[in-house]
């Protein structure tokens, strides 16, 4: 019944309405403020062409005064707002100022004015727009909208845009109404709004249902926030897991220290650089697609990278491993400062494609963007490939032959040698990949590396040298707990906190989460 | 016992020669600084000293590793933490005697003003006196390498493990230092530095006498190391380095002498950063990125590891050509650094110090042969 006779108003008003006359245009473009915001909102109600120009066209500081008639002056031309007629400007027009109060009454007033006039998408963020600063004064024009609003996302969002008025009504009934409906949204603006309100209420009735709202709201956003801090850590975990596996076999599996491990990842990324500039030079219709040129190519210019290293210098190394860690830092700051040269010290820009920005709203606080999606599902993809690569290919028997025992290895005929550098590339070719993950969510600089080289040596001694599984364990869990102990102590401390937890948990088990048992422990 | 025959750089002659020439400079460049006129050859430039004495003060750190390192085969990436410890100490002390002269007029540092912090922290307690910033210096490096070397080395950790979490250690301790809550002036550090003992920091003298402080200092230093590496300890640490387990089942427990060396090596780096900060006049946490405590290292493997006299040349060479380098050809430094890591490590395990006097015998042999 209530409802009826708002729309009965409604259509009254909306009957008795006219188009913007010179003296409402007047109202709005002169006087005090109080005096322009009543005369705003009166006139949103009523929308028609001329009062959207007149709004727009005071947002964007285009309007003058001229004796009783406002003009709009776009382009060195000027229009009087009531009637559309070209007028000539004279210097006694004088410019309309609008205080910040205004501005914001304006922004709400066009949002008010898309509400009843926009297309879908338009009306969808006006009613939006509307949510977040309830006022009495467009209870009418929420009610209006909700009359002839079709589409059920947009009613939602008015119903609640309504329901936010409601709460600041005279009535405590109404109030109490309103704070019911919102606890329906479960989103962190509804919580700001019912948070608001509960400051000044002095009613209890109404006080306690708001306390129930609230309770409702925070229950789901908790959630929201869990799953979140946990989807935050095992994309952390999955950036880490794709470091660390490149030197689970340099490290673990051949016992390498590679301190340029973050430097071939620098490569990857820098790779991915280039193969996106030229890209975009030559095809930029398949600009879209460039990252199935960039993996390959990242791979294999770390591999090479790699490769080389072994060739002109780890080889004479192994067995020592202390003089590897400082040859490796040698080559770290070489590659480092062939980059500088090269590039430039400045980040380099790389572009998502398309397809990768964006997200997938899962919650009301809770969004996946595509690229960490995307990045996760590619170190599963590599942690596949490399698992199967070492236990089911030649090669991968190879290489834990010479791991276990390189004499008899290489007595049964297997070129040690030649498989230490395979391996070594291997390992490197997958820090490349790593680079080529992280060009998509971080920037890219000649210090790239030096971020990661601490963390993926600690998820590596963590899940125990030569052992893939711990590597990937070590590498989500970290990843995750940093994550949570961030949302708890900030970032700073929770990478000060992992950082100690993991020097004790070393002095617990010095072998690592899965220790190799038996002979070789002490080797 | 048959010993090997000590190569001639390293005999009573070679380390006699060091001492004479460390005596030298000590007491030579004060006096061709200060009374010898510019105009003459013999005059020796402010920035020359003051590049002296930043050197000697690495050549410390140098000494310290090539313990713990060259002797007893324990490689640290972290004793840049233990220098800073020093440097931070130190600065503390020279932050308090700013006084009311800092931009702020008040009687805290510049940046608590900034921080709008009302009084001092608690660990700035003993900031103001001398003398219990001289036992700082020695007591809180000491301190944390002990305690972390206790867990560290009880648990049988080391090679390269060790090395990876002293990097760790001081990278966490760099997050740490560089938050403006911990009270040590967050990513600027501390500087700015007016007096020390009441008496202005700026003047040649003073200066002078923090120069040959820190050259008794480096000799101090070497003497002591000389005779611990001679002791029966350091012939302990020596075969700790060789065959651990053989020590332990000779019946030693090479924690205590670990433990040892680790600590004093880590006290050795924090009166270097001590008497480092009042001579370069700031010190931030960037003392304490890994990429520090790594390049002291380099400066023991270019000398020579395991012979004392080795990194005292190693820091002088290598941060000579640095000063030479980063002015002059600065895209060349990174290049020449991380030549010099590989070259050392492939071509000269034994260090420029080594190769000499192996070339040194090789030729004494042939003469006495001929």
């Amino acid at each position: 019944m209530k409802r009826f006779w708002l729309w009965l108003w409604c259509l009254v008003v909306s009957v008795s309405a006219q188009a913007l006359t010179a003296e409402q245009a007047l109202k709005l473009a002169s006087g005090d403020a109080d005096a322009r915001i009543q005369a705003l909102s009166e006139s949103v109600l009523v929308p028609d062409e001329r009062t959207t120009a007149l709004v727009q066209a005071l947002a964007d500081d285009a309007v003058k005064v001229q004796g009783p008639l406002v003009l709009i002056v776009r382009d060195g031309r000027a229009q009087d707002a009531a009637t559309g007629e070209l007028v000539t400007v004279s210097d006694a027009a004088e410019d309309v100022i609008n205080n910040n109060r205004m501005r914001n009454e304006l922004e709400t007033a066009l949002a008010a004015l898309q509400l009843v006039g926009g297309n879908d998408a338009q009306r969808l963020a006006a009613a939006k727009a509307l949510l977040k600063e309830p006022d009495a004064a467009r209870l009418p024009l929420l009610n209006k909208a909700l009359q002839t609003e079709r589409l059920n996302s947009v009613r939602q969002v008015l119903e609640l845009a309504r329901a936010a008025v409601w709460l600041n009504d005279e009535e405590p009934a109404q109030r109490i109404q309103g704070a019911r409906q919102l606890a329906l949204s479960k989103t962190p603006d509804t919580k700001l709004l019912l948070n608001q309100r509960l400051a000044e209420e002095t009613n209890t009735e109404v006080k306690a249902q708001i306390a129930i709202s609230l309770r409702e709201i925070e229950k789901s956003l908790q959630w929201g926030e869990y799953l979140g801090a946990a989807f935050t850590g095992l994309s952390l975990g999955s950036i880490l897991l794709l470091a660390a596996l490149g030197l689970a076999i340099t490290y673990g599996l051949m016992g390498v220290i590679n301190m340029a491990h973050g430097e071939l990842m620098m490569v990857g990324a820098y790779a991915t650089f280039v193969v996106q500039g030229w890209v975009r030079q030559y095809v930029p219709s398949l600009f879209d697609a460039y990252l199935l040129v960039a993996v390959p190519v990242a791979f294999l210019a770390a591999a090479s990278v790699g490769a080389l290293m072994e060739r002109t210098v780890l080889r004479f190394l192994y067995g020592r491993p202390l003089e590897t860690l400082l040859a490796t830092w040698g080559i770290s700051l070489v590659l480092m400062q062939s980059v500088r040269s090269i590039f430039g010290a400045q980040n380099v820009a790389v572009e998502n494609p398309v397809w990768m920005s964006g997200g997938l709203q899962l919650l009301p606080n809770l969004i996946l963007p595509y690229n960490r999606l995307v990045i996760m599902g590619f170190a599963l993809a590599v942690l596949a490939a490399m698992s199967l690569l070492i236990s089911r290919t030649r090669l991968g028997l190879f290489v834990r032959g010479v791991t276990q025992n390189r004499p008899i290895a290489s007595c049964m005929g297997v070129n040690t040698a030649k498989v230490d550098t395979y391996a070594f590339a291997l390992g490197s070719g997958i820090a490349g990949l790593a680079g080529c993950a992280l060009t998509q969510i971080g920037n890219v600089g000649p210090d790239l590396g030096q971020n990661y080289i601490v963390d993926s040596f600690m998820v590596v001694v963590l899940g125990g040298v030569g052992q893939l599984a711990g590597t990937v364990y070590a590498a989500l869990g970290l990843g995750v707990l940093n994550k949570f102990l961030e949302g708890w102590a900030g970032a700073v401390l929770a990478k000060i906190m992992v950082l100690v937890f993991i020097i004790i948990f070393i002095q617990k088990r010095p072998q690592g989460i899965f220790a190799i048992k038996g002979r070789s422990v002490e080797a | 016992m048959n010993l090997p025959t000590t190569p001639p750089l390293l005999s009573r002659v070679g380390w006699s020669a060091l001492v004479l020439a460390l005596l030298l400079v000590t007491a030579a460049a004060p006096l061709m600084n200060l009374w010898i006129p510019p105009e003459s050859s013999f005059h020796l430039s402010d920035y020359a000293v003051a590049l002296l004495g930043r050197i000697m003060c690495y050549a410390i750190c140098a000494l310290a590793m090539d313990l713990i390192w060259g002797y007893t085969g324990i490689l640290s990436l972290g004793h840049g933490l233990f220098f800073a410890l020093g440097g931070y100490v130190m600065g503390m002390y020279l932050m308090r005697q700013i006084g009311q002269d800092g931009n702020y007029k008040s009687q805290l540092p510049d940046f608590m003003v900034f921080l709008d912090w009302k009084e001092l922290p608690w660990h700035w307690a003993l900031s103001d006196s001398f003398v219990a910033t001289l036992f700082l210096v020695v007591a809180v490096p000491g301190l944390v390498a002990f305690v972390f070397g206790y867990f560290a080395f009880r648990s049988r950790i080391k090679g390269v493990y060790f090395s990876i979490i002293t990097q760790a250690l001081t990278f966490a301790a760099m997050l740490l230092f560089f938050r403006n809550e911990t009270g040590f002036g967050g990513n600027n550090g501390f500087t700015d530095f007016k007096r020390i003992l009441d008496l202005p920091l700026a003047t040649p003298h003073i200066r002078m006498v923090l120069f040959v402080v820190t050259g008794l200092t480096l000799l101090g230093c070497y003497v002591m190391a000389r005779w611990l590496v001679r002791s029966k300890f350091g012939r302990v640490l020596q075969a700790i380095r060789d065959a651990e387990s053989r020590v332990m089942f000779s019946g030693y427990q090479p924690l205590g002498y670990k433990l040892a060396i680790w600590t004093l090596s880590a006290i050795m780096c924090g009166v270097a950063g001590a008497l480092y900060v009042p001579q370069v006049g700031i010190i931030n946490p960037g003392e304490m990125s890994p990429a520090n405590s790594i390049e002291i290292a380099i400066w023991a493997a270019v000398g020579g590891r395991a012979t004392l006299l080795g990194p005292i040349v190693g820091a002088f060479l290598v941060n000579g050509a640095k000063s030479w380098l980063t002015v002059a050809y600065p895209e060349i430094w990174l290049y020449f650094l991380g030549g010099l890591f590989m070259v050392v490590t492939l071509f000269l395990p034994n260090g420029v110090v080594g190769w000499l006097s192996g070339c040194l015998s090789r030729w004494f042999k042939t003469r006495r042969s001929a």
